[in-house]
This record gives C-alpha cells, sequence and structure tokens, in this order.
C-alpha cells in the first residue's frame, strides 16, 4: 500500500541548522548533513532543507551545505528558500537535491513552476503555500505569513498543479506554532482541489494531530519540525504510534 | 572496482544515481557517446519526466549502441522512464517508439478516486515462481519510493526460445490502483520502476546486487 510520508525538516542559516532537533548523541547538533543522515536512519521517509534567511551573498554557503548533505542521503531530499530562477533550481540540484521549493518565487513569476517543470520534470517542484484563514477561503502569504497576496490558496494550487508543479507544501499559519494539531480542514480543501500530493505543515503537537491530518485533512505526506522536541522521539516512534492507528507508513525502516 | 557507464540523454537529475553507484563503490562513467556505451562493462540508464525525452536516444545513436550492448550480454538496468523505455512503447507519447525489448505498452495509471500520479514509498512484491537475481536479500513488502504517472502493466512478455512459450519478465510488483510491474529482469536487462537511489537502505541493496550481476 501506498504509506503516507513523514518528512523531516531542517531549518538552516549560514550552513548550520537553528532549532533542530536535539539527538543526544549528536557530535554536532547544528551540522545540516550529520542530522539529515540521523533523521534518515531514524525512520524519516524525506528530508527538507529549508534556508531561512536566504541571501543571495548566502548562496554559496547553502550549495556547499546541500552538497554535503546529498551525500550522505540515500532517501528523497528538497532544498527550499531564496529559489528566484531556473538556474538557482539547478545549482540546487546539481549540488545534489532532488526536489526544489519554490514559495514566494512562484507567486510573483508563476512561469517559474513551468520553467523548472520543464527542465527538470514536475517531480522535482514543490510549490509551497502559506495560507491564512479568511472569510471566503483561505488566502495565500508571503513574508513568512506577514503579507497576503489576496489569492485563495485552492485556487493556487490548482494553478501550480496546472504549471507543473509536482507537490504542495501547504503551511497553515494560524496552526503553526500553536502545538495544536494541524488545520485539517484547508488541507483536505487543498488536497481535494489538486491530483498531486499535498504535504501539510504547521501546528504538530503529538502523534495525534499525524493521524488527524491523513485521515480528515487526507493529507499524503505531512512535515514534522518541533514534533521531536516535544515526547515523540523520532520518526520511527511516530509511525510506530500511527501503524497503531492503521494509517499505513513505512515501516520497519 | 566495478565498472558503470551511466547514460546521460539530459532526461533529469543524474546526481542522486552516480552518488548511489559510487557509494557502493562504483567506478561511474557518465556519457552521451555511443562508442563509450559500446564499450561498456555495465549500463544504467536513468530517466524522469516524460517518455518523449527518450527521443534523443534515437537522434544521437545511442538507442543501436544499448541494442548492441544487451546483444553481448552486458548487464543493463533501466530505472523508471529509464525501465518504460525497454518496452514497445508508451501511451504517454505513442509516437515515439521504445527499445521493443519487452512487448507491451506503458499506460498511465487509471482514473478514479486514487491520486496520479503515485508518489512517495509503496511495498514490492518479489516474483517467487523462480529466483531473480535484482531482489536477492529483498524482503517481501519492502519499501521502496516511486514517483511516475505511466506505468509498466504485468502483462509484458519477451518471446524465448520457444515461440509458443513467450516469458514473461516481471521480477516484482506493487499495487497502487492496479497491480504493475514494479521490475522486470531477463537474462542480463533489468528493470525497475522505482527510484534505488532514493530508496534507502533496500534500493541501496538493489544496485550492489545489479553491480554485482555476473553474466
Amino acid at each position: 500500500m501506498l504509506t503516507k510520508r513523514i518528512i523531516a525538516c531542517l531549518d538552516v542559516t549560514g550552513g548550520r541548522v537553528v532549532k533542530g532537533v536535539q539527538f543526544v548523541d549528536l557530535i554536532d547538533a547544528g551540522d545540516p548533513a550529520e542530522l539529515a543522515a540521523r533523521h534518515a536512519a531514524a525512520g524519516a521517509d524525506e528530508i527538507v532543507l529549508l534556508d531561512i534567511t536566504a541571501t543571495h551573498e548566502g548562496r554559496g554557503t547553502l550549495l556547499e551545505t546541500v552538497k554535503k548533505t546529498a551525500l550522505r542521503l540515500f532517501v528523497p531530499f528538497s532544498v527550499g528558500g531564496g529559489i528566484r530562477t531556473a538556474d538557482d533550481a539547478s545549482a540546487v540540484f546539481d549540488a545534489g537535491a532532488d526536489k526544489v521549493s519554490i514559495n514566494s518565487a512562484a507567486l510573483s513569476q508563476p512561469a517559474l513552476i513551468d520553467d523548472i517543470g520543464r527542465r527538470f520534470g514536475a517531480q522535482a517542484v514543490i510549490v509551497a503555500i502559506d495560507a491564512r484563514r479568511a472569510e471566503h477561503g483561505a488566502e495565500v502569504y508571503v513574508q513568512g505569513g506577514r503579507k497576503p497576496t489576496g489569492r485563495k490558496a485552492v485556487e493556487w494550487a490548482r494553478e501550480a498543479e496546472e504549471r507543473g508543479a509536482g507537490e504542495i507544501l501547504l503551511t497553515s499559519m494560524d496552526s503553526d506554532g500553536t502545538r495544536n494539531g494541524f488545520d485539517c480542514e484547508l488541507t483536505a480543501q487543498v488536497s481535494e482541489a489538486v491530483q498531486i500530493p499535498v504535504i501539510a505543515s504547521g501546528g504538530a503537537g503529538n502523534a495525534k494531530h499525524f493521524t488527524e491530518v491523513f485521515r480528515a485533512g487526507k493529507a499524503d505526506a505531512a512535515l514534522a519540525a518541533s514534533i521531536f522536541h516535544f515526547g515523540v522521539a523520532d520518526a520511527r516512534a511516530l509511525k510506530t504510534e500511527l501503524a497503531q492507528d492503521g494509517i499505513p507508513v513505512r515501516l520497519p525502516c | 572496482m566495478t565498472q558503470v557507464t551511466v547514460i546521460d540523454y539530459k532526461a533529469g537529475n543524474l546526481t542522486s544515481v552516480v552518488k548511489a553507484l559510487r557509494h557502493l563503490r562504483a567506478e561511474v562513467v557518465v556519457t552521451d557517446r555511443p562508442e563509450v556505451i559500446e564499450g561498456a562493462r555495465r549500463v544504467v540508464l536513468p530517466g524522469v519526466g516524460h517518455f518523449s525525452a527518450t527521443r534523443r536516444l534515437d537522434e544521437t545513436g545511442i538507442t543501436p549502441a544499448v541494442r548492441k550492448v544487451i546483444a553481448n550480454g552486458v548487464p543493463f538496468l533501466g530505472i523508471c522512464v529509464g525501465m518504460q523505455w525497454l518496452l514497445t512503447g508508451s501511451e504517454e507519447a505513442p509516437e515515439q517508439p521504445g527499445l521493443g525489448y519487452f512487448h507491451g505498452w506503458c499506460e498511465r495509471f487509471p482514473e478514479g478516486t486514487e491520486k496520479v500520479p503515485h508518489v512517495g514509498w509503496n511495498q514490492i512484491l518479489v516474483r517467487t515462481s523462480s529466483p531473480t537475481r535484482l531482489f536477492v536479500g529483498v524482503e517481501h513488502h519492502e519499501h521502496v519510493y516511486y514517483t511516475h504517472s505511466y506505468l509498466v502493466p504485468t502483462t509484458i512478455f519477451r518471446h524465448g526460445s520457444d515461440p509458443h512459450h513467450p516469458v514473461n519478465p516481471m521480477a516484482a510488483g506493487t499495487r497502487y490502483i492496479k497491480m504493475f510491474a514494479a521490475a522486470v529482469e531477463h537474462e542480463n536487462v533489468m528493470g525497475v520502476q522505482f527510484h534505488p537511489e532514493k530508496s534507502g537502505a533496500t534500493g541501496l541493496k538493489i544496485l550492489k546486487n545489479f553491480l554485482e550481476f555476473a553474466c
């Protein structure tokens, strides 16, 4: 059976993981390559590395980080943050990423989705959508949820799919950081509107929240970041709980 | 050290495949030159994206070079579109012929309640009727990573020495919407629909089996 994916997310700035997951015996808890390898060994189905500062000057550092991280990873590996052109994406692929995640650049120039999709295949393009609930359907935001775009999340997801996106990474800005659970209603709306997989993000506080977003939220995958700080040891422990709830997951892993 | 020639036909990203093969201590040569392919000891044909991209194999003279090495018994592994190309063709680009090593057509997953493309980790069911070399040491139901919208049907065949008994080369199957060929293996010719380079320890085991495959 096709399983639900647990994707471990690393926030990176200047080549270092910030608010990274604490594995007790890590030699260097800030090293993205070491952390990514640990997550993969601990059962993560996929790794996402997000460059949260994404400055122009930092591109060289990021590519070096991607290269070192990819070298030891044999699960799908995505990179996001600061990708504004197909050439930016190309450099990230050359460094060893399998997919790129694009967000604000896709909104300001939607043809970027077509460009990257044509050159590298739809499977290599994730369109990240940050959305906030609004009266007539959730709205897309940029700049870390500060700036509204006037676009509806569901419509934007559909357009991204038509243009050749391979996956949608949907973050609920309302749920993000609350630890009260994913926004299952929003996730289900987007997931039902497109044929491509939807990765849910924002709000996870415990394993039950993942069960909910896979069932009620109809998510195909979910991003796990801070959950590993709060009682759930690692992806394997999370997936073991999900399996007990009857969610299909990759186990043993 | 095992030598592997990876065919570069500008369809997607070779970095991951090359990295995995090097991790397994293979000596990797990446080429788009037919004369290099003809001299290869082992050949991998990766490929993601659209079936029509395989047109480049015909245009650059790679197709006859592949026919030659396969006829010489050189181990050959097609990955994803590289596996689909071993068939007669694909509904994705009917005007573009495949290699025709196996008889049959790639088809799109049927529309229904499940999403197409098929993306993520799914289980393989390894053939039990006769042993496969690609899946030595791989357990039933191990998970591998997929991303595709077109599939190789379970009904493909190859004419062997006995024309009345065509051989079905399916080495493993996976179920998503319907059962399809996860892998094929016939003599020195192999293909996998999933991405072994992205399938963790299971995928590396399968690639290692290919590298150790002796004809």
